[in-house]
Parts: C-alpha cells; structure tokens; sequence
C-alpha cells in the first residue's frame, strides 16, 4: 500500500535536493561586491525609516485574512464551473447555498465596518 | 432534486439552527440596536430546533452519502447541546449585561458553536468530527475571552486557543494514522473492522491519538491542566457551556467510536479506565483545596469526565446508556449551577469565593435553595437525577468486572460530598458577613428553576428517560 | 387495608411541604405545631389499623407488595418505587410514627418561641418520611433513597441551631460550632453508604435485581453458606450499617449528633436513623445467615462497641453525652443479637430501647429546658422535688435501660443475653452482662447526680417543671417502657412471646439456614436471667452510694486511676485518632500532595525536567519556557507518551 507514495516521497527528496543545490550554486558561482546600499532592507524603494521588529496594525490580518476567506471561495468556484453542466440543477443549488452563505458573511463585514480602514 | 429531499429533512434540526445562525447574522448587519432581536430570534430558533429534533430521536437513517448519521442518538445529543446553549444564552444575557458587553454577536458564536457540537454527533465520518470540532473550538476561543476588558478572561481565551490547537494537532495526527493504516475515515467502518487491525500499531497509536484529542476536549487527566485556568477567567455562563455542550460533544464521539458496537480491545479498555480513575481521583480531592466557587466546579468537572469516562471503560450498555442519561442530567446541574454563579458574581471576578454565599440561605433563600438542588445533584444524592446517572455508570463496570474502578468512583463521589456539601453548609450555617447582591432577570430564574425540577423529574422518573435512550444505538 | 400503605409516607411528605413552602404564610406556631405531628399521629393511626388488620388475618396472608410505579428500567433490570408490608416492617413503622409523634407534640412545646419553629417541624416530617421510605422499602434501591435521605435530615437537623458553638470534648476546642457536628455526621455516614453502594452494586451482579422478594428467595440457591461473594457483599452491608447505627469504627458521629434540639437526639437516637443499620441486618437475614463469618465479626464489633460506649459513658458530664454513649452501648447489644443469630431479640430491642431512649432524652431535654440551657450533671443535683414528673419518668427509663424486671428493657435485654449465651458463647455472655453492670452504674450515676442529692446551681436559675406538653408524652413514654416488654415475655417466665411468634415468619428461612439446636428449658437460663437482675441491681446500688453518699469515693478512684480516666474522659482519643490518621492527612493531601505536589510540582517539575533536557539539547527551545500554557503543553506530552504506552505496548 505504501508504495504508491514512494513518487511522492522521491518528488519530496528531488525538491530537498533541488533546493539546497541551487541555493548553493548562486552563492558559490554569483559575485559578490557588497556595499551599504545593497545590504540595507529593501520597502518597495522607500528609504527604511524604523526597525522592521514592528507591531503591525491589526487591520493589516483583517484585511489578509478575508482576503484568504474569499479567496478561498473561488478555488471551490473553479471545479464547479468546469463541471457546471455534468452537475446540472442539483450542482446549481448546491453553489447556490454556498455563495448565499458568503454573501451573507460578507454583508455582516460590510456593515460593521471591517473593511474600513478607519 | 429528489434524491437530496430525503436528506434535507432527515437532517432539519442542524438545518433550522444553521438558518437561526445566518438570521442572527443578518439581523446583527442590518438592525442597530440589534441584541434584543437576536437573543430572542436565537431563544427561539432554539426552541424551535429541539421541537424539530424530538420527533426525529425515533428514526434511525444516514445522510450524504454515509457522512452522517441522522436521527437516533444523533437527535438526543442534539437535543442536549440545544439545551446547553439556550440555557448558556438566557443566563449570559444578564452577565454580559452588568458587564457592558452585551453583543449580539455573542449569541452568534453561541448558536455555531452549537452547530459544531450538532455535527460531532451526527458525524459518522472523521472527516465531519474534524470540521465540527473546529467549528465549536473556535467559537469557543472567542467566547472564553468575550469580556475583552478582562485579563483572565483574555488569558482563558488564550490559554484555550494554544493548547486547543496544540490539541487538534494530535487529533488530526491520529486521523491520518488511521487513514494511513486503514485507507478509510469512516467511523462505521473503523468500527465493524476494529479487530482486523487492532494488531497494527500504527492503528493503535491512530487511536490513542484520538483519544488524546477528545480527552483534551472533555478534560480528562492528564490533559486536564487547562480545564481550572480557563473555567475561571471565561464568562461564567460560557464556562457552564464548556463543561457541558462540549464535553457532551467530545463524548458523542468517543460514544461512537467505542460503545456503539462495543469494540473495544483490550488496552483500550484499560486505557480508558486509567483516565477514567485518575480523572476522578485528580479531580474531586483537588477540589476539596479550592476556594473558588467556579475553580471548584471546574475541577468537579474533570472529576464528572471522569465518571463517564468509567461508563465507557466498562463497554456495555449499561455504562453507555448510563452516560447518556448523566449527559442530559449534567448539562441540567452544571449549567444550572454555573447560572446561580453568574447571578451572584459582581463585576472583576468578585463574589466568587465560598465567602461569599455565606448566609445566602437567610438572605437569597430562592437562590440558595435551588443552589442545594444543584450540589446535591451533583453530588448524587438521591432522588436527583446525578444519583442514577452515577448508578447505572458504576453498575455498569461491576457487569464489566471493573469492581475496582466503581469502587473508586463511589469512594470518589464520597470525597465530593465534602466540597458540594461545604457551599451548602456555608450558604445554610454561616452568617452572612456581607451584602450579597444577586441581579437576574425573570426568564433566567424561570430557566433555573425549570431545570431544577427537570433535575427531581428524572430523579423520581428516570425510566420515561431510560426508556429513549435504550433505543438510540 | 394494606393498599393504604403509600399514604402512611404520603401524610408526613403533605406535612413537610406545607410547612417547608408555607411555613412563613402560617401565622400561629400552634398551627404549624399541630400540622407537623397532627401528620405523624393520622400515619401511625394508619399503620396501626393495617397492623389491626394484618393481625386478623393468617401468618402466610400478612405479606403485600404494594407497587406505586417502575422507578427505573434498563433492560431486564428493572426496580419500581413499591413499599413492602409485612410484619417487620410495620413493627419498626410502628415504632417510627408512634415514637416520633410523641416527640413532636414535646417539640411544639420544646422549640416554642424559636425563630426556626416552622423549619425545625418541615425537617422532623421529612425526617420521618425518610425513614419510612427506608423501612417499607421493597428493595434495595428505595431503601437507598431513604437511607441517603435520612442522613441528609440528620445533618439539617444536628446543624439546626448552627450559630450556636459546640464543645465537641475533643478536637477543635473552642472554635468547634454545631455545624461541624452536622457535617461529621453526614460524611461518616457517607463513608457507611460507601458500604451500601458497592454491596448494591454486587446483589445486581449476582442476582440481577434489586427486589427484597426475589433476591432473599433465591439466595440460598444462588450461595452457598460462607461463599465469598455473599461474605463481601454481607460485610459491605455491614460497613453501612456501621455508619447508621454507629458503630466502630463509625460510631464517632452519634456523640456529636446531640448538637441539634434535645427532640432531635431523640428521634435520631430513639425511634429513626441508628436503628436503620439493626433492621436493615434483620431485613437481610437471610443473606447473614449464609454468610457465618460475617456474622461473627457483627457479634465482635457489636459487642466491643457496646463495652468501648458503656466505659466512656461512666465518666462524662453532659447529660446528653451520657445518653449518647448509652445509645452506642445499647446499639451494640442489638448488634450482637443480630450476630449470634437472634434476630428476633435485635428487632425487639430496638422497639424497647425506643421507649425507653426517647423518654430519656426528652427527660434531658425537659431538664436542660428547666437548667436554661445547663447541661453539666455536675452543675445540677437536687432537682426531683423540683421536677416531680420529669424525675418520676426519668427514673422509670433508667430502670428500664438497667434491666430491671418487669420493666421493658428487662426482657429484651434477658433475650440478647440468652441467646449470646446459648448460641454464641460463654465470652459473649460476660462481657453482654458486665455491661449490663455498667449500664446501671452510669445511668444512675446521671440520675443520682441530676435529681439527687444537694442543689449545686446558682441562684440565678429557677428550675421549674415543664409544661404539660411536654410531660403528657413523658408519661405516656414511661408507660410504655412499663408495659412495652410484656409482648416479648419468654416461654420460661410463663409468656407466649408475641413478639417471636409474629416475626417469626420473616426469618424462618435465616433460621432454618442457622439451625440452632432448640433446646427446649433449660435451668441455666433462669440462672443468668438471676445474675443479669443481680449485676444491674448492684449497679445501681454501687451508683447511688458512690454518688449520693461518698461523693469523694469517685474523686478517689479518678485520682488513683487517673491515666485510665483520661483515657476513658477523653474518649479512647478516637476523635483525635481519626482527625491525626484520616482528616489531616486527606485535607493536607489534596492541597499539599495532589495539588501542590501532583499538579504544581510532580507533573510541573516533570515537565520542567523534561524542559530541562531539551533546553540543554537545544537552546533554541528556551524561548517556549516562559509560561505556563507552555508547561501545560509539556504535561500534554507526558500524557501523550503514557497513552501510547498503554496502548501499544500492552
């Protein structure tokens, strides 16, 4: 039984492999000239201006966590669609229900506000 | 169309309370000043939900394709959690009221947390008791630190979270051993094949996993240690939800995978039966040291998992149906108790101590005589219903040949009498050294009251509930 | 006429709940009065019609099941609420109602003017429905409810006047209040029902029931004499009847039970409650009978109690303590007649004994009522001209106790006697009648100290006779303790022993397992009955010389045998035994060794220890060792290990 996993686990010991390899490889074939600028923390070009062990404000996990949730919802969406036809009414219904669910939450976020950023 | 009708219906109490939930949900988006609305539309649909449920408890069937199972004992564990929840919901109402926390969302958690339980005992199916268990786990983290300007509160929440996470990790561990040794989640099949693979290790050590999860959530020794710390700084009413709806819950499961059938091997038994005494030794002579009424009745509470825990190590049906019958009574005690508490308790966790009830028998004697009711119980006095919960469990392991383990439970239950009886002692023979105020509304009084007599009900009456419960497996 | 039986219990349950829920509504205490015993008073006129009626009726007619409803039912096993009637349990219902009617008018005038006079009569009616329950009980099961129920009384009652201190004479000195005697009570008698519980439990396993009918039918089939499982579950049963009718080592409770009312004591002493242990072993006699080594260690403890409680009653000086002592020793005679096989003689002291017991008590309580609350005998004295009835009545209770003929305690007393000589042994007999000697010495001692002799109260109190309420039921206890024993008049006096010719029926299967030789007259038995009058006449004598006389005599004997008097003083230092043995242990147990050791340091420190390891293994882990939900997260683990042990490695 377990040997329908053994091309998992090779897959497993060719991606460890992979990794290291490769990290190791630029380290040891790429040039290395540092200097102040290229050792500084890279923000999107903005000169850093405080340390990065910062509390982050807790609007940031909102908005990342519905972000996932919702995000979520069109991975279940994908399947479905391809299978829209084969599903048929029953299949219909049933995505119906869940996006009623959804959009039942997301009615809730809105009016308490928690996708404002004030 | 018509091949799902059948499986609507048969599942209508989980869908009502689901439809209750989003209800709730949208009344609190749409209406300002919504908490009035939703704790009365939760009350409700809970009331709903149960009147739906019983009828359902006659009939036996699955669902979704063998993912749950419907009617039965699914309906009657059902039925306890709506019982849990609408009493947690009257009671806390008030609590949160004299704490200016009064949410509507509150009853939301509430009423999904229960959905959580409902699908625990339907589950007939791993996969299902996962998804439930996190549902009722995660509402019930928020819930523990419902009082957000409270720092025991919040430390409950999160001492709660982290080692209920740390705890589902080793559940969903031991989910994938056994799917990994049988190449199945279904509990119908892990049951009807228990003895082909109760050689393999890696099985076993899929259900000691398991074990350890569920232990975790019932709050049997040694994963107890959260049980005191939590209880204490959680809402008052929610801690009575947690020592009865999610360990009914976590029992519904247990109650599925051993003692439906009944296949137990044998190191199971023992192992159950070790928990089962060291949870009621722990629990019931380290209450004696408590001074704190709600710390007291949480480690009561490891010591009731106990008991029950001895039903399931004895593996016949009087230990099963024992429990099933202690299940309901403790959900009527407990939560009845932890009620009384939340009325007494002033704000910043005061009025909490056994102090604190002192003459309550002169002062309060409404409140004082129904608190007797409960430690009585709880103590298993005749003719409450604790007492027959507690016989039929240790007759139960004598049928098994367990003698030791009953006579450890009755010596056990000898040791509680000495701390149930002290908060009756001090509420009757001591003299009242403060003020005691209690605030409660009229429907919460007519809960307790209620469940009092539901309490002599089946104390003086247990076979009209008896006979239910033989027909549930 | 036997159907009527359930409402026997009915009438004192009506008089608990209207003065329990309306007490406060009833504005006269008078009212409230006449309920509580108007109740008791209709239940024994019941039970003595049904008694009239079973008495009219052929022996093999007089037994009814009367069924109510099924209680419980799982499977096969069912047990329903039914009341069993038959010539054992009407006696003893009798006694019950009868008895306890008596102390409830004296209590209408004992507790007049108390602020708890409504609860004080709710708890004595509950009281009495408890004990009924426990009496007519047709199983195991009901027996247990009343049994539990009584306990439950017995620990509202002794706690009744809870702001009240109590000298306990031993532990606790000083801070002791009422409320610690109640709560000694109830958890000692918890221990006892411990016993009960697992014996149940077993009779289940054994029999598949709990029925009285089915279970004493088919145990001499199902066992066979001195089998292990009917010896467990016999000795089991006894540990519960320790507890209820105190007993060593359980007896420690009784002493303390006079902490409530002096009514109270009585109806805890006399009529309810300690004789449960008595008729639930003759209840069982069957089970006994099977069961030869049980029985023998029920004659030991019964009589060592009975010599332990009669020494400690010599020297004490509460008078209530004196009776409580008295009752111990006295429970011990009935235990003995239990275990020598005469259970006849058992049931018939216990009905004697409640007379008798009662009217001492209320005799107390009449005189602690006069003294204002004195109840030092070393404080009284002189006190029967001024309590003529008290005295009169006292002095016939206390001739009763001594055994003197014709009165009641005579004759049940002789029987045990007989019976511990001709079927247990010549050993038994000696040490039944040296404390037949020593309960005559210490009752006249109490009487001699209490109404004899010079006045030894102040001026400030004047001892008066109490009301007619409360001497009526004096006298009409005192003619029972007359007459009461002429229904057990043995064949070799001339009687027909009523009493043994209507139990008869009850233990005729124990008896035909026992199979005693029947000796038909035999001499020796007029001898002992000589000797027994002779030892209780010289202690009287001895008692009423010592005191009345040569009050320094006792100073002397105390002074040259002091060690021994301490010991006797204090007790046999059981209080104090138990507390050093079980309470502290226990008590510093949970919070020192489960708690604070276990919890906090056995499975903490195992937890740090094995924090320890790894942090030395790995110093990257040493941040997770801040709190405790991490130390909780590591006892986790360790309990993760041992359920995989268990389950893997068994």
């Amino acid at each position: 039984m377990l040997e329908q996993y053994i091309p998992i686990g090779f897959m497993f010991i060719v991606a460890i492999i992979f990794g290291i390899v490769m990290s190791k490889l630029s380290e040891w074939l790429g040039p290395k000239n540092p200097n102040d600028v290229k050792l500084s923390t890279y923000e999107s070009g903005m000169e850093p201006v405080l340390s990065a062990r910062e509390r982050v404000s807790v609007k940031y996990y909102m908005v990342a966590m519905l972000f996932i949730l919702f995000d979520i919802e069109v991975v279940f969406l994908y399947p479905w669609a391809v299978n829209f036809r084969s599903l048929g009414l029953f299949g219909f219904v049933e995505m119906l229900v869940f996006t009623v669910v959804l959009m039942l939450g997301y009615i809730y976020l809105l009016k308490k506000g928690a996708l404002k950023w004030q | 169309m018509d091949l799902l009708t059948p499986h609507l219906l048969s599942i209508g109490p989980l869908l009502t309370l689901v439809a209750v939930a989003l209800l709730v949900l949208l009344l609190e988006s749409i209406i300002t000043k919504s908490e009035p609305v939703s704790f009365w539309t939760s009350v409700a649909g809970l009331l709903v939900s149960i009147g739906i449920a019983v009828p359902g408890i006659a009939v036996h069937g699955s669902a979704f394709g063998g993912m749950l199972r419907t009617g039965g004992s699914a309906n009657y564990f059902s039925i306890i959690f709506f019982i849990c929840a609408l009493l947690t919901i009257v009671f806390s109402r008030d609590y949160l009221k004299k704490r200016d926390s009064v949410f509507g969302e509150f009853y939301l958690l509430i009423l999904f947390a229960t959905v959580g339980m409902v699908l625990m005992a339907a589950a007939a199916d791993l996969i299902i008791v996962f998804l439930g268990i996190e549902l009722m786990s995660i509402c019930l983290y928020v819930l523990a630190g419902f009082i957000r300007g409270s720092v025991l509160s919040n430390e409950s929440s999160l001492k709660y979270f982290l080692l209920g996470a740390f705890a589902t990790g080793f559940l969903l561990y031991g989910i994938a051993l056994l799917y990994g040794s049988t190449g199945s989640t279904s509990i119908t099949f892990l049951t009807e094949h228990f003895e082909t693979y109760a050689s393999s290790r890696l099985f076993l050590a899929g259900i000691g996993l398991l074990i350890v999860g569920l232990a975790f959530k019932i709050g049997a020794v040694p994963f107890h240690m959260w049980v005191p710390d939590v209880y204490q700084g959680a809402p008052t009413p929610v801690s009575g939800f947690m020592a009865t709806g999610a360990k009914a819950a976590a029992f519904s499961i247990i109650i599925g995978l051993f003692a439906q059938r009944f296949v137990h091997g044998v190191q199971i038994g023992t192992l159950l039966a070790i928990l089962a005494a060291a949870s009621m030794i722990l629990g019931n002579v380290v209450a004696i040291a408590q001074t704190n009424v709600k710390r007291m009745l949480a480690y009561s509470s490891i010591a009731h998992a106990g008991y029950m825990l001895t039903g399931l190590a004895a593996g016949n049906a009087y230990g099963r149906d024992g429990i099933l019958f202690y299940l309901l009574a403790y959900a009527f005690m407990n939560l009845g108790a932890f009620g009384l508490i939340s009325f007494m308790e002033q704000e910043g966790e005061k009025h909490l101590t056994f102090d604190d009830y002192a003459g309550l028998g002169t002062t309060k004697p409404f409140l004082a005589v129904l608190m007797s009711v409960f430690m009585f119980s709880l103590a298993g006095i005749p003719p409450f219903a604790g007492f027959f919960g507690k016989y039929y469990i240790f007759v139960g392991a004598v049928q098994a040949d367990m003698t030791w383990l009953a006579i450890v439970g009755v010596l056990m239950s000898v040791v509680s009498v000495f701390y149930y009886l002290r908060l009756v002692m001090v509420m009757y023979f001591q003299d009242t050294l403060i003020g005691q105020t209690a605030s409660y509304s009229a429907s919460s009084a007519a809960f307790v009251v209620l469940a009092a007599l539901i309490l002599l009900g089946l104390g003086v009456f247990p076979s009209s509930l008896l006979a239910i419960i033989t027909t549930l497996y | 006429m036997h159907q009527f039986v359930p409402y026997i219990l009915l009438l004192p349950l009506i008089g608990f709940l209207v003065n329990g829920l309306f007490g406060k509504k009833i504005g006269s205490e008078t009212a409230a009065g006449l309920i509580g015993a108007g109740v008791i008073g209709l239940a024994f006129v019941l039970a003595a019609v049904i008694v009239g009626e079973m008495a009219g009726s052929p022996a093999e007619d007089r037994k009814h099941i009367v069924t109510l409803f099924q209680w419980v039912a799982a499977g096969s096993f069912s047990v329903s609420v039914a009341y069993q009637v038959d010539q054992l349990s009407m006696l003893m219902t009798l006694v019950v109602t009868g008895v306890g009617f008596l102390i409830h008018v004296y209590s209408i005038g004992y507790m007049h003017g108390d602020p708890g006079f409504r609860r004080f009569f709710a708890y004595m009616n509950l009281f009495i429905f408890m004990m009924l329950n426990l009496v007519l009980a047709g199983n195991f099961l009901l027996m247990f409810l009343g049994w539990e129920g009584v306990g439950l009384c017995s620990f509202l009652l002794i706690g009744f006047w809870h702001d009240r201190p109590f000298d306990t004479g031993g532990y606790a000195p000083g801070t002791a209040m009422t409320t610690d005697a109640a709560k000694k009570a109830f958890i000692v008698n918890r221990i006892g029902d411990f016993g009960f519980l697992i014996a149940m439990f077993m009779i289940v396993g054994a029999f598949g029931t709990l029925n009285f009918d089915e279970v004493f039918a088919r145990a001499p089939y199902v066992f066979e004499a001195g089998n292990a499982t009917v010896f467990w579950i016999t000795l089991l049963l006894f540990l519960g009847a320790t507890g209820k009718s105190a007993q060593i080592p359980l007896f420690v409770w009784l002493p303390d039970a006079m902490a409530g009312p002096t009514p109270v004591s009585a109806l805890i002493h006399a009529a309810t409650m300690v004789t449960a242990g008595v008729y639930m072993i003759a209840r069982c006699s069957i089970l006994y009978a099977l069961a030869p080594a049980t029985m023998e260690i029920v004659a030991g403890v019964g009589l060592a109690t009975a010599l332990v409680a009669a020494t400690i009653g010599l020297v004490q000086n509460d008078i209530k303590k004196v009776l409580a002592y008295s009752t111990v020793s006295q429970l011990g005679y009935m235990f003995l007649a239990l275990g020598v096989g005469s259970f006849t003689g058992g049931v018939f002291h216990v009905m004697t004994h409640a007379f008798f017991k009662a009217l001492l008590f209320l005799g107390a309580g009449s005189v602690i009522h006069a003294m204002h609350d004195e109840q030092d005998i070393q404080k009284m004295g002189g006190l029967a001209p001024v309590m003529p009835v008290t005295y009169r009545t006292f002095l016939i209770a206390a001739l009763a106790i001594a055994g003197i003929p014709p009165l009641a305690g005579f004759f049940s007393k002789d029987e045990i006697l007989w019976k511990a000589f001709s079927q247990g042994g010549l050993g038994y007999w000696v040490v039944g009648w040296m404390v037949a000697g020593l309960t005559a010495f210490y009752m006249f001692r109490l009487v001699s100290l209490t109404f004899g002799g010079e006045a030894r109260w102040g001026h400030d109190k004047h001892p008066h006779e109490s009301p007619k309420l409360m001497t009526v039921p004096l006298m009409v206890l005192a003619i029972l303790s007359v007459v009461g024993g002429f229904i057990g008049v043995p064949e070799s006096l001339g009687g027909s022993n009523v009493i043994e010719r209507w139990l008869e029926p009850v233990f005729a299967p124990a008896m035909a397992k026992l199979a005693f030789v029947q000796t038909g007259h035999d001499p020796a038995e007029y001898l002992l009955m000589a000797l027994s009058v002779l030892i209780a006449a010289g202690g009287i004598a001895g008692a009423r010389y010592i005191y009345l006389r040569r009050a320094s005599i006792a100073d002397g004997i105390a002074g040259r045998f002091r060690p021994f008097y301490a010991l006797l003083w204090n007790k046999y230092f059981i209080d104090e035994l138990y507390d050093a043995v079980i309470v502290r242990p226990i008590a510093a147990g949970s919070d020192r060794l489960l708690w604070r050791f276990f919890d906090i340091g056995v499975i903490d420190g195992m937890v740090n220890g094995t924090a320890h390891l790894v942090r030395l293994a790995s110093g990257s882990l040493r941040k997770l060792q801040s709190g405790n939900a991490q130390n909780y997260a590591y006892g986790f683990l360790v309990g993760i290990i041992l359920v995989l042990g268990v389950i893997i490695f068994r």
